[in-house]
């Protein structure tokens, strides 16, 4: 692929693993010139340094405002830069806040190489979050298995109960007033510490 | 039956009259429900308030023109009935620039032209030896600060896109950029001169108000149809905001207020450091002095909570001088359109008042501003940009 099919895109973000998630979708896509800055020191010169065609910020980076002195006629800046999205393309941007990435492109690259490449990131950020989402709850699940368990424990040293005695009263008690078993369990971990 | 509003915000002392409409409930008495949105930075705050995830922002004043110019981004017209604050920046310096300007100053420290010679005589020592030029951070391209640093080194003959760098900085990472000699001087608003004093790696060298009598510094911001739309609800919140801003400005208040805004989902500073801020009491070297001001920052006081066109002239003349915009009539009267102090007076249920004749910004130095005749006004400065 020549450097008129695929141009250089720059991702700023301090997300290695999103990052990573959004160079692959790129490359997938046959946009070979793809760099990844992480390190927001001195971020405009490492960018007039690669000299990108395209770059993409996530909406988290305070370093975003650092990106609007790109527009500034300065003597630094080889051509201005304008953001991608203009005047008559309120969904594009709609959608991209909504992912929490933006783009900005070199002026005069054409609209329509940039929609594919926005279009991707849009949906390859919508999958990180979505990712995390899954792992966050992951993650709550295994902390209330381990609560759970605690909670059984004390039940079966304090009531003389065998593991599934203390597990059916506990989710018998939460049908009952009509909470997660998680809570019940919570509950009695709060009453034993204060009982101690 | 409330109103429901999402209002964005940077975590900095001059949104103080919001924060504090929420949290003691002025804005939920004129019955608004409103959910304060921190963000990281000024392009998220225009981005979010121009497509309607805010319904309203704290925002930069310049940052409200050039939205509603379309300069720099897309063309959103924005108007702004309440300002949150004037004043409240500070320039700080490095310890090391610190020394050089007062080793090269012939008078009073406190005097920015002073200062400004001063610098300038340190600059062209530079040059001599070769070393790099200095860099100044500041907060944004259409920022206060931008326009503060510039105009108070241009007095002293310093050219800020000739002989000295400035960059865009988010404030957060200021502290330490001057801490690692990134940059040698800043800049920006409370809490993070004080920051940099407390840590020893800046002096503050001139609070703005040295610098401008007045300066509009943020806006309560809301887009011009939403506000068309939405009158009621605007004027409830001009009410509540200022309610919030009488309680700030109660020196008995002050500490709560301070209290309030040191929450973490708030500003996130010490309480201490933001009340220093509220009542003009900085501490401006490591070594412990301090200086003050009651003009350090004004929430409410001396009609500072009503927008005045006249402030918003001076700004957009700032623009033209730096070569942001070209000098034309009809954007001079959509900046000015931007500041509507009659949707203050109506929400606060006042007479329209006739502006004051005497100077709206009070600059040390050039001649008094005159928003009627920017072009005459910006000859009168030698050093400057605009493009014809």
């Amino acid at each position: 692929m020549n450097a008129e099919s695929s141009p250089k895109i720059v991702i700023v973000d301090e997300s290695p693993i999103r990052a990573a998630i959004l160079q692959e979708g790129l490359r997938e896509a046959g946009f070979t010139g793809v760099v990844h800055i992480s390190e927001m020191q001195s971020l405009l010169a490492r960018i007039y340094a690669l000299d990108p065609d395209v770059i993409l910020i996530d909406l988290e980076n305070p370093s975003r405002d650092v990106l609007e002195q790109m527009f500034q006629v300065s003597r630094a800046v080889r051509r201005p830069i304008a953001m991608f999205v203009d005047q008559s393309d309120s969904a594009s941007i709609q959608a991209s806040v909504d992912a929490g990435v933006s783009a900005y492109i070199v002026d005069g690259l054409k609209k329509e190489r940039i929609k594919p490449i926005l279009d991707l990131c849009i949906s390859r950020f919508n999958a990180f979050s979505k990712l995390q989402d899954e792992l966050d709850r992951t993650k709550s699940a295994l902390e209330e298995r381990k609560v759970i368990d605690r909670a059984k424990g004390i039940l079966m040293k304090v009531k003389g109960l065998t593991e599934d005695e203390a597990y059916v009263l506990m989710r018998s008690t939460a049908m009952r007033e009509k909470k997660k078993i998680g809570e019940i369990a919570q509950s009695i971990l709060t009453a034993s510490e204060l009982l101690k | 039956m409330t109103t429901p509003l999402h209002i964005g915000f940077i975590p900095l002392v001059d949104a103080a009259a919001l924060i504090v409409a929420v949290d003691k409930g002025f804005a939920a008495a004129e019955g608004l429900d409103v959910t304060l949105v921190r963000e990281v930075s000024w392009s998220n705050i225009r981005d979010k308030l121009n497509i309607g995830l805010f319904d309203a922002a704290h925002l930069l004043a310049p940052v409200a023109i050039a939205s509603s110019l379309g300069l720099g981004h897309v063309k959103v017209p924005i108007v702004a009935p309440f300002n949150l604050g004037l004043n409240g920046n500070a320039i700080t310096v490095s310890p090391e620039l610190h020394a050089a300007i007062m080793s090269e100053r012939e008078g009073d420290g406190l005097d920015p032209m002073t200062t400004a010679r001063a610098l300038a005589r340190v600059v062209a020592r530079r040059r001599r030896i070769g070393a790099d030029p200095l860099t100044f951070g500041m907060t944004f391209p259409f920022s206060t600060h931008n326009y503060q640093l510039r105009f108070w080194m241009a007095a002293g003959g310093v050219d800020p896109d000739e002989d000295v760098r400035l960059v865009v900085l988010p404030p957060p990472y200021m502290v330490d950029s001057l801490a690692n000699g990134h940059v040698d001087a800043f800049c920006v608003g409370a809490p993070w001169n004080s920051v940099a004093v407390d840590l020893g790696v800046g002096h503050i060298l001139h609070f703005v108000s040295d610098i401008l009598e007045r300066a509009a510094e943020k806006v309560l911001a809301v887009r011009q149809n939403w506000s068309e739309r939405n009158p009621d609800v605007l004027a409830a919140l001009i009410r509540a905001a200022s309610r919030a801003a009488e309680f700030i400005e109660r020196q008995e208040n002050r500490a709560e207020v301070a209290r309030l805004l040191a929450q973490p989902e708030r500003i996130g500073v010490e309480a201490e450091v933001i009340q220093r801020t509220l009542d003009g009491r900085l501490k401006v070297s490591p070594g412990g002095d301090r200086r003050e001001s009651r003009r350090y920052l004004l929430i409410g006081r001396e009609g500072a909570a009503r927008p005045d066109p006249a402030q918003a002239a001076w700004l957009y003349a700032q623009m033209v001088r730096w070569g942001q915009t070209a000098m034309r009539p009809d954007a001079l009267r959509t900046a000015m359109g931007v500041f509507q102090p009659n949707l203050y007076d109506a929400a606060m249920g006042l007479q329209g008042r006739t502006p004051d004749a005497t100077d709206a910004i009070g600059a040390f130095a050039g001649p008094a501003f005159d928003p009627t005749d920017i072009t005459s006004h910006l000859k009168a400065f030698k050093i400057g940009h605009w493009k014809s």
